[in-house]
């Protein structure tokens, strides 16, 4: 009888690697098997694909029939190979024309009835079809969140639609999302001047930030407020944070919209959950909040280890995980924001209740959150319990959409002069974007004297500066902007 | 095995070959015996070798008779179907494996299924 090559991929990471399902048709003992280092998901296909094909009036040859993934080393996983093992099938066994197996990369699980579905990271195979410049065949469903320049998407439903030979390229419009959040807003929260200002500065600067106060002061509701006034994402970073939460099997169309990733996992997040892994190995959390917010709500309760794994993320914007087959790299570029309570009982330094925490508990709990980590976080803030007389008064705050206008300017400025945001800058580069004069270099000098201030410390403090210098529109930090910079350093030392 | 279970199968795999002659096969072997086991049947439908199972049961209390070709028992006719093959000295042909399930529901009477192409080796 017959073989035939189908073109198809697998996800490794976020990239989908080709891979060429050959099918062998021949005589002998009538067996259905697959190798190629497939794993169990791979095995079922068997299953589906032979109902699919029963089911979609073709027959299903009694033959012994041999599907090798090539290439062989490389471990398969998933259900995406349903659709290229029945097309080489019916292409092997010249039910269908090899026109369709010789023209596309084709990607897609089958139900039992011969419908297509989508597999996680859909995305990634647009891409890796597009780079091969060959139109992938696909899922119908998924066409809506495939419409991307330069790919050529060829939507299938069922695979009876098969008989009628290659499918037209559709191109559904695109599911509309607004692309900020619009039922939060900074103008509902009450007070909390300092908080706002500094979460602004943070978004303008890229500084990662931790807020610090009692319960129920606000620090969660403050910091779901960042995104709001977040700039969309631009083209780049939507398919980078698309493709991510594509391979991770979540919605990508927020992301492709320009929406910024906001994400909260619980402190009880494992180390795989939060900066990926497991088997095959997965984006985490951090990953997932690339070009976002990463929200960690009582972040001293988090695993040390957990929290410890951020800080390779933090340093350089990716996550590289090591394994046996090879090392693989997530992206994770995020902006940290952390909450705590300032102790465990949650009342240390109220000037309304006591502590009630034994001594040294305080200083033991400040210090879960640990030195290396805390060096990446420039911004640390007091988030006091507001006077309930304020919050019954009726005020509103500035609205987020114009705070989003000024971190638009902020970042567009310092991105013409300096190529990035202050919180990349460094060294001679970062002096060179302050450009102080004299009477802010002598400021600086005292303040460092008197604060006992690291060289770390003085690169965060300048780096919050230039930031703040950039809301005021001002080309030269200044005493006002070191001074405001010094405010953001609540509780802590070198 | 009982000699009245033995019997009522012998009945059974004499109601298959009859049937099996009447839908346009040719009976090759019957009761093909090896080391690993017996073929009940052996049959050419066409160019294809099929090499049939046949179950009888008198009543369905236990599952239905084709539920009896269990996993197991599949690839042990798997091995039998290699050691057949080689054995008659036949060249990479097609084979088929079908099972034929018969359940007795009156003296002479019976309910009898087809499966063609019954399962596929994984």
């Amino acid at each position: 009888m017959a073989q035939c090559t189908v073109r198809t991929a697998t996800v490794v990471g976020v990239e989908a690697v080709p891979v060429d399902t050959e099918v062998d048709v021949g005589a002998g003992l009538p067996t259905f098997a697959i190798v190629g280092l497939p794993d169990l998901a791979v095995q079922e296909a068997r299953e589906r694909v032979r109902s699919a094909v029963r089911a979609a009036g073709y027959d299903v040859p009694n033959a012994r029939v041999v599907v090798n993934l090539a290439p062989g080393p490389l471990r398969k996983h998933g259900t995406g190979f349903d659709l290229a093992i029945a097309l080489g099938l019916l292409t092997a066994t010249r039910q269908l024309p090899t026109t369709i197996a010789d023209s596309c990369v084709c990607v897609g699980e089958l139900s039992l009835d011969g419908s297509v579905r989508a597999v996680p990271g859909m995305l990634a195979h647009a891409l890796a079809a597009r780079s091969q410049g060959r139109p992938l065949l696909g899922p119908a469903e998924a066409a809506a969140s495939l419409a991307i320049e330069g790919l050529e998407y060829l939507p299938i439903a069922h695979i009876a639609q098969l008989r009628t030979g290659v499918p037209e390229t559709g191109r559904p419009p695109r599911r509309s999302v607004p692309t900020v959040p619009n039922d939060l807003d900074f103008a509902d929260v009450v007070g909390h001047e300092l908080a706002k200002r500094a979460l602004l500065v943070a978004a303008a600067g890229g500084h990662n930030v931790l807020l610090i106060g009692p319960p129920g002061a606000g620090k969660t509701m403050l910091a779901r407020r960042l995104p709001t006034i977040l700039p969309a994402l631009d083209d780049t970073e939507r398919l980078e944070t698309a493709l991510v939460h594509s391979v991770a099997g979540l919605d990508d169309v927020p992301a492709l919209a320009g929406v910024r990733p906001f994400r909260a996992p619980h402190h009880s997040a494992s180390i795989a959950g939060l900066v990926g892994g497991g088997s095959p190995p997965r984006p985490g959390e951090a990953s997932l909040a690339h070009n976002g917010v990463l929200f960690l709500d009582e972040m001293p309760e988090f695993g040390p280890a957990a929290l410890q794994a951020l800080r390779q993320p933090l340093e350089d914007g990716t996550m590289t995980l090591v394994r046996a087959e090879g090392r693989l790299r997530f992206p994770a570029r995020f902006s940290l924001v952390g909450a705590a309570n300032p102790c465990p009982c949650g009342f240390s330094g109220d000037p309304d209740r006591a502590c009630t925490c034994a001594p040294g508990a305080v200083e033991r709990y400040q210090g879960r959150i640990g030195g290396p980590l805390m060096d990446r976080i420039d911004i640390v803030i007091d988030v006091a319990r507001i006077d309930p007389a304020l919050m019954l008064r009726d005020g509103r705050g500035e609205c987020s959409a114009s705070l989003r206008n000024t971190v638009a300017l902020c970042r567009e400025r310092a991105l013409d002069r300096d190529g990035g945001p202050p919180a990349s800058l460094r060294g001679a580069e970062l002096l060179a974007a302050c450009a102080m004069r004299d009477s802010a270099r002598r400021f600086l000098e005292e303040a460092a004297r008197t604060k006992h201030l690291s060289g770390r410390g003085v690169t965060r403090l300048l780096r919050v500066a230039r930031t703040c210098a950039d809301v005021a529109g001002e080309a030269a930090v200044g005493l006002d902007h070191l001074s405001e910079a010094l405010g953001y350093r609540a509780r802590e030392g070198g | 095995m009982t000699t009245e279970g033995k019997k009522l199968g012998e009945r059974g795999e004499d109601a298959a070959v009859a049937f099996l002659e009447r839908s346009g096969m040719t009976i090759v072997e019957r009761n093909w015996r090896c080391q690993n086991g017996e073929i009940d049947i052996v049959a050419l439908d066409g160019e294809t070798l099929v090499l049939c199972e046949v179950k009888t049961r008198r009543t369905a209390k236990k599952g239905t008779p084709e539920e009896a070709v269990t996993p197991a028992k599949q690839r042990r006719y798997a091995r039998l179907a290699s050691a057949y093959v080689q054995a008659a000295g036949l060249e990479p042909v097609s084979v088929r494996f079908d099972v034929i399930a018969l359940l007795v529901i009156a003296e002479d009477r019976a309910l009898l299924r087809h499966h063609r192409a019954a399962f596929v080796l994984e």
